[in-house]
């Protein structure tokens, strides 16, 4: 053992974040006292982070399973069968920490690591979304952030070379302290060719290939499972550097040598490193792994033991190969100018053995460290939720110019265009991007097929924070109903959960109950969760953010050639709204601008017909009748009618006349699920009609296209009539005023 | 034609050219490793777009200097054609096989979106289906895309027709607001004296099918193939 290393107690493992419980529950275990660098591996594998302790027993609530799964939970990512033998491999995770921390490398190796999870299955990754939540934008610090982050991702996915086609950037002050930083990645492989993090058959060669190891991000997975408080900045140095260059080389190598037939196995070092790898590979396939950490390439002089296995430098993987087929591996790494070191074998004892010039210096169960301790801790519904639902923002006095309002709500930094932000990623490489940034869902085509995929991220903390159960469902709805707009099949969903202190009772209530509604409206949709990221202790001071998870969704088009965009196309479109009358003010973006109000209850939701305006929509886009479709969320169907005019290339006004209501804001930005707009090109108009009816939803005409101006009655009164560059000039310089 | 797509690591345009150029073109291609020297059999090299040797120096630097690139003076002197887009063109300036240099974006931030260049040069082999004053759409992605030279070097570019591409806007005039990195002179790209190298930083290969959202790009290739006679060999100048 290394002399230099300190002797393990009580107080030591209480300093690594392990409970006094678990450290007895090791040394029962062992029958010992760990040594430092054992101590580690059981503080990294059993941090939150990593092992999901908290949250595992509500996970399980999740549909996992269905006719097009090929991957669930349980490895780097899930797979989905999207026909024609291919598959769709795809995962969303979040690097909340360390972007706070440091927001450059923070974001991108956020990049770096979803995009190795993608590449460590076989395929090639074709599609980057970010999922950004940021405190409100006038603040320096935010502002600070948002270039941080923006920058990083440009850095790391466009020196790689893959192309970012969506996601969303939404502002509001609890996330000041904890910005999200949610990044899902999209990857095409043969559906015969998906490889997994199996170290099977014993005695075969475990390789260590690319970047060499050096002291950064040692602990990050202990750092993402902890609140921060005013010393944050201070934990820099668990933050991780990454280098999107080596990732190239790195995915080309892999893919290159996935080809020879001499892989078994593979996994990312992502979070803990090492560590995991030689862990959880081996716990998947019933073996252990006995490995020389002496052999592990170190760019850095005099690496403890404790270091190797836990340092989280990026671009990195674990291989096993079949025994005798060694030279095949190192010749196409060395090609790739990367490091590719047998560091040990597969060994049938179920056994972590890390050795230094052959002295053992950690030896576990794998079986004991890959599973973690499960707690299934406290709930309990906040106090003062009830009341803050109770309000009822019919009592706040209406605001006198609507036109006025709805200028203020395209300008708002959330709604406002994010051009400022898509314009600095490439968003083509790989020429499949049908529908670039700025739809409710990208487009790709899937090469040498008639199909394409669909892609959407959504999540809106402020429904979640309100009714966690309803809030999260309408996230799933939401993403798959963007998914829908576009003509894509909804088929299988990612989901990124970043909440507050799971100690907190009223935390993990808002968890277990988003995790409830996610359920319900996934087996509502049939759709299975096939992976995802828990990402808990988003909070600063005591301050948590607002519950949100991130729901993306991935969906095929089985013609490519039939899909639609959000805007309108040009004048005389007729134009109907799909879905329920039942709107809200509760929780809305109008709420939050017009009175900085976070109360009410939501809309409610009724999954059945979600269900069938979905497939309504779909039906429309497939038999080629619909122009546009656009999903109405923040801001109502005054900014969806506003946003389809003003989003595309050409400004199209329109004019629309709303059913009479008690009060026109309550119609014009009062939120609510299931409702759909779309432009239909006047002669399909009767064929568009026949189909509404097969579809048994509800819908009506509410004008037509035209003009340059966006015109709204409600009955028989006009209360909007706004020239369409007004609302354009809103809508896209509401963001990039501040970042100017 | 036969057509080769160099490969450095780090480039990631090469298998969008390699389609354009085999599913689009159907003309024959191969990928060319950035050892390579022997680049006898080919017609066309293509340096395609991306971050060779990761870019951590300058934009093109390594690239400029390596077997492929060395070997492609020979190629150039025999008459072969090269075309360079995105880091491709930076990769020719460094090489010196084009003059000037590619330096940081004005706006200092990488900057991906559609832009219209005007034709300045229709005497080139990638130019002559065009006609000079044509508008075309092409999307750039670069973050050092903002072209310098001296003024004796854009005298002379100018003296000598060898400026092929200018930003411009959708009507075809040279306008400050239409520059979208800052270039000298909205310079997008520029010709050899023979008219046979061609570097340009928007990507003609994104704007190579309809699906993709226009085919401008196709009709550089489209020029290119035009330069073939009868027995494979090409049209002299």
């Amino acid at each position: 053992m290394t002399g230099a290393e300190p002797k393990v107690t009580l107080d030591l493992a209480l300093d690594a974040g392990l409970t006094a419980e678990e450290y007895d529950r090791i040394l029962s275990r062992l029958g010992r006292e760990p040594t430092y660098p054992e101590l580690g591996l059981f503080s990294a594998l059993w941090s939150e982070h990593c092992a999901y302790k908290h949250s595992r027993v509500f996970l399980s609530r999740l549909p996992q399973s269905g006719p097009h799964v090929l991957q669930g939970p349980g490895e780097n990512a899930g797979a989905i069968d999207i026909g024609d033998d291919w598959a769709v491999v795809f995962k969303i995770e979040s690097h909340n920490h360390p972007s706070f921390i440091e927001p450059f490398q923070g974001a991108a190796t956020g990049v770096g690591g979803i995009l190795r999870d993608i590449f460590t299955m076989g395929a090639r990754p074709i599609a980057i979304l970010d999922s950004l939540r940021f405190g409100e934008i006038d603040s320096a610090k935010t502002r600070q952030l948002v270039n941080g982050v923006v920058s990083g991702i440009s850095w790391y996915g466009n020196c790689f070379g893959c192309p970012t086609v969506g996601g969303e950037i939404a502002f509001a002050p609890e996330y000041a302290g904890n910005p999200l930083v949610n990044v899902m990645c999209v990857g095409l492989v043969r559906a015969d060719q998906i490889f997994r993090a199996r170290a099977e058959g014993p005695g075969n060669p475990v390789f260590y290939v690319g970047n060499k190891t050096g002291r950064d991000g040692i602990h990050g997975a202990t750092m993402a499972s902890a609140t921060f408080d005013e010393h944050a900045e201070e934990r820099r140095p668990t933050v991780q550097v990454g280098d999107p260059f080596t990732e190239k080389l790195l995915l080309e190598a892999c893919l290159e040598v996935m080809r020879t037939g001499a892989v078994v196995g593979i996994q990312d070092m992502g979070a803990a490193g090492l560590a995991c790898c030689t862990s959880e590979m081996p716990a998947r396939s019933g073996t252990g792994m006995d490995v020389e950490l002496s052999r592990v390439p170190q760019r850095e002089r005099a690496m403890t033991p404790y270091e190797i296995l836990l340092s989280e430098s990026q671009e990195r993987m674990l291989l096993v190969a079949a025994r005798g087929r060694e030279e095949e591996v190192r010749r196409v790494f060395a090609r790739w100018e990367l490091d590719a070191v047998e560091i040990g074998r597969v060994t049938e004892r179920g056994e972590l053995t890390a050795r230094l010039n052959g002295d053992v210096v950690a030896r576990v169960p794998v079986d004991f460290l890959a599973d973690a301790p499960r707690y299934e801790k406290p709930t309990r519904e906040p106090a003062d939720l009830a009341e803050r639902r109770a309000f009822d923002p019919m009592t706040l006095a209406e605001a006198p110019d609507p036109a006025a309002v709805l200028v203020d709500l395209l300008s708002s930094p959330t709604i406002a265009s994010k051009e400022w932000a898509f314009r600095q990623y490439d968003q083509q490489v790989g020429i499949n991007t049908l529908v670039l940034p700025g739809s409710d869902a990208a487009v790709l085509r899937v090469k040498g097929t008639p199909r394409a995929i669909a892609v959407s991220t959504d999540g809106n903390g402020r429904q979640v924070f309100l009714d966690p159960r309803m809030g999260a469902a309408m996230a799933v709805c939401e993403a798959a109903r963007n998914v829908s707009c576009s003509g894509g099949e909804p088929r299988g969903v990612t989901d990124c959960m970043n909440f507050g202190s799971p100690e907190r009772p009223e935390i993990l209530w808002q968890f277990a109950e988003a995790i409830e509604g996610i359920a319900l409206a996934c087996r509502a949709l049939e759709l299975p969760v096939v992976g995802g990221n828990v990402s808990f202790y988003n909070e600063t001071s005591g301050q948590a953010i607002l519950p949100t998870p991130i729901i993306g969704v991935v969906g095929v088009l089985d013609d490519a050639a039939r899909r639609a965009t959000q805007w309108f196309k040009g004048p005389g479109h007729r134009v109907a709204l799909l879905g329920p009358e039942a709107v809200s003010l509760g929780g809305s973006e109008y709420l939050w601008i017009r009175h900085r109000r976070l109360a009410g209850a939501l809309a409610p939701l009724d999954f059945d017909t979600e269900r069938r305006v979905q497939r309504a929509v779909r039906a429309a886009v497939a038999a080629g009748l619909v122009a546009a479709a656009h999903d109405c969320s923040e801001g109502g169907v005054a900014v969806a009618l506003a946003e389809s005019c003003v989003t595309g290339r050409d400004l199209v006004g329109c004019e629309a006349t709303l059913p009479a209501a008690a009060r026109a804001d309550l119609t014009l930005f009062g939120e609510g699920p299931s409702r759909v707009l779309v432009a239909v090109e006047a002669n399909h108009a009767r064929e568009f009609e026949g189909l509404m009816a097969e579809s048994a939803i509800p819908w009506r005409w509410i004008g037509t296209t035209g003009g340059d101006r966006l015109v709204i009655r409600i009955g028989s009164a006009t209360v909007v009539d706004v020239d369409a560059g007004r609302l354009e000039h809103a809508w896209r310089s509401g963001f990039e005023r501040h970042m100017a | 034609m036969r057509f080769g797509v160099v490969v450095f690591p780090g480039t990631w345009s090469d298998c969008d050219f390699h389609y354009v150029v085999s599913e689009v073109l159907h003309q024959p291609v191969r990928y060319v490793w950035h050892r390579e020297r022997d680049l006898s059999e080919l017609d066309c090299v293509i340096l395609p777009g991306g971050f060779s040797y990761g870019d951590y120096l300058r934009a093109g630097a390594v690239a400029g200097r390596s077997p492929v690139v060395e070997a492609l003076r020979d190629f150039v002197g025999r008459g072969g054609l090269v075309l360079g887009s995105c880091n491709g063109f930076q990769i020719l300036c460094e090489a010196g096989l084009l003059p000037g240099v590619l330096t940081r974006n004005e706006c200092l931030q990488y900057r991906c979106q559609s832009t219209h260049l005007v034709v300045e040069n229709a005497d080139t082999f990638f130019t002559r289906g065009l006609r000079v004053g044509q508008v075309l759409t092409m999307p750039i992605s670069h973050g050092e895309g903002k072209y310098h030279a001296d003024a004796e070097t854009l005298a002379r570019l100018k003296r000598d027709n060898l400026i092929a591409f200018r930003y411009a806007t959708a009507e075809g005039k040279v306008t400050k607001a239409s520059n979208p990195n800052g270039s000298l002179d909205n310079i997008a790209g520029i010709v050899n004296p023979e008219g046979t190298v061609l570097g340009m930083m928007p990507h003609p290969e994104r704007a190579s099918e309809t699906v993709m959202g226009g085919t401008d790009g196709l009709l550089m290739f489209q020029s290119l193939l035009g330069s073939l006679v009868e027995d494979g060999s090409f049209l002299k100048r």
